[in-house]
């Protein structure tokens, strides 16, 4: 009796134990990467750090600017959302709604497959056929742009966004979409008047992850975007090479010396990554919890 | 048998066959159900009463393996006809499910969406719902909350909802799909009465798992078994005097 207790206890314990790592090692990342990133501001001042519109971390004089960085990671973030978003729900709608069962079974493991994907190798495919693809169709000086970097990112978040928009639409109940239909509607007018509204919280859910997927991606962006860190005009800038701020970090980590205000600075821009992506995540859930018709 | 039912026929099924794939699931169903009045169906679990009731507004349509032979009048149109407009044939017969299910939108668009897909001018909604909502006795209850959330709304003001939204279209026939099923008995009787008072206007039929309100509702009755339709009339003969044994046993509770 008291032996099986104990072993009772153990089992839940070592249960209470793998769920708080997850936590743990939140805390850790955070105390880690902003304690690192606020000594920058010992030297250089924090409205200089997000003002500044150049980043020359080795010249001299040196500029820590974010701005570039941050408007980099927008503008490649920003194309990727607006090629992906209305594509991934259309297919989402496409492979819930429409298809034949026998399509849908070979559309959606498909497209699951996917996300398995090595970010390099979408980089390689990125570098080796889109770049030049985009230079010679569109004659620019160099195929490695901001616009180059939304394409990838963006089929690198359509699984994201098309398998959780698929859920959420599967999971309106039968009952809605018929009473819709009984009531005259066609298939279309049931489709984006009461299914898609009714699973809007969790498209936007996959909306919001696939943004994180994106602006968080590294790999292939540092491959097919040319890291120029300059700031990009809009609309020119997505057909110009651009630099993000993941990629900045891959990029000279390796090469900057431990506890210079280089290294510092780009812990600060480690932070400004997190915070950014905090913000998706709390706006994501914002949103699920403001549609108060949500089932 | 249909001629001493004295008022005019509004749904003429002949023949009706239905099968789920290989599963033959309604035999040879032929009824006349008259117009302006409540016909409710009964029958034990799996008779086929409800598929036969989703027959009438072409829901079976929606499953892949469901096949029907036969033909379904109604208003003297056969609506299995090739060139019948399915999204026409629902607009003119509306129906109500077992389980009272409001669109997750403002209770003003529950009962706009109807007519809003059927192309009614915005200027008119607001009469259109106001009488709609009054016909579906719930005006009363939430004509200062229009705009909040109708899953915020009881179990049977929803159910009424429901009824409201299907009045809204219009139709010539509303279908009942054991609408009190998941309701309270208080919840049953406004519907009971609200039925009652849509009879006027409108052709009903009603499935019913529950005697007591076939008995109260209805003019006529169907009995249903194993996919036949066995026994058809007025309520009061069925429950009566049942021409047939299986009927009989059914209503005075000796299976079912």
């Amino acid at each position: 009796m008291i032996n099986r207790n104990l072993k009772e206890k153990g089992i839940e314990s070592l249960l209470f134990f793998s769920a708080v790592i997850a936590v743990v090692a939140l805390f850790l990342l955070c105390i880690f990467l902003f304690s690192d990133g606020i000594i920058l501001f010992k030297h250089i001042s924090v409205t200089s750090f997000i003002t500044d519109t150049k980043w020359f971390p080795t010249a001299e004089p040196v500029h820590f600017g974010l701005l570039p960085l941050l408007l980099g990671s927008i503008i490649v973030t920003t194309g990727a959302v607006i090629f992906s978003v209305p594509l991934g729900i259309a297919a989402a709608i496409y492979i819930s709604e429409l298809a034949d069962p026998k399509i849908a079974n070979i559309v959606k493991p498909v497209t699951e497959i996917l996300a398995g994907i090595p970010s390099v190798v979408y980089g390689f495919f990125g570098l080796v056929v889109l770049v030049p693809f985009l230079q010679k169709s569109l004659g620019l000086p160099t195929g490695q742009t901001a616009l180059t970097g939304s394409i990838m990112l963006g089929i690198m978040a359509l699984p994201t966004i098309i398998s959780i928009s698929e859920d959420a639409i599967n999971s309106v109940p039968r009952s809605l979409k018929e009473g819709s239909l009984a009531l005259g509607s066609t298939k279309w007018q049931t489709i984006y008047k009461v299914t898609v509204p009714a699973a809007l919280s969790g498209i936007s859910a996959a909306v919001m992850l696939g943004i994180g997927r994106a602006i968080g991606e590294t790999m292939t962006v540092m491959m097919v975007t040319g890291n120029s860190a300059v700031i990009p005009g809009f609309p020119s800038g997505l057909f110009a090479p651009v630099r993000t701020m993941t990629a900045t970090i891959a990029l000279e980590m390796g090469e900057v010396p431990q506890g210079s205000d280089h290294f510092h600075a780009l812990f600060a821009i480690g932070s400004v990554l997190f915070i950014t992506t905090f913000i998706i995540n709390i706006i994501a859930n914002y949103i699920k919890r403001r549609y108060r018709f949500s089932l | 048998m249909s001629s001493d039912l004295g008022k005019k026929t509004e749904i003429q099924v002949k023949d009706l066959n239905l099968w789920y794939g290989d599963n033959h699931a309604l035999h040879d169903v032929s009824i006349n159900i008259p117009k302006n009045s409540v016909t409710a169906l009964i029958g034990p679990s799996g008779c086929g009463k409800s598929t036969f009731l989703r027959c009438l507004n072409r829901m079976n349509d929606l499953i892949p393996s469901c096949r029907i032979e036969g033909d379904v009048h109604i208003d003297g149109e056969n609506i299995y006809s090739k060139n019948i407009d399915v999204v026409d044939l629902r607009k003119r017969v509306g129906m109500v499910f077992q389980k009272p299910n409001p669109f997750p939108m403002s209770i003003y668009d529950n009962v706009s969406y109807g007519p809003k897909i059927h192309g009614a001018k915005k200027s008119d909604l607001d009469g259109i719902v106001e009488d709609a909502l009054k016909s579906g006795a719930l005006w009363k209850e939430v004509s200062d909350r229009l705009q909040s959330s109708a899953l915020d709304l009881s179990g049977g003001q929803q159910q009424r909802l429901c009824i409201a939204r299907t009045l809204a279209v219009k139709p010539e026939v509303i279908l009942f799909d054991e609408p009190c099923s998941a309701l309270d008995p208080l919840s049953t009787s406004k519907i009971e009465d609200l039925i009652l008072e849509l009879k006027k206007d409108y052709t009903i039929v009603i499935v019913t798992h529950n005697m007591q309100q076939a008995a109260r509702v209805s003019d006529h009755t169907a009995f249903f078994l194993v996919g036949d339709m066995v026994e058809f009339g007025k309520t009061e003969q069925i429950f009566e005097s049942p021409q047939e044994k299986s009927t009989e046993d059914y209503i005075t509770g000796r299976f079912g």
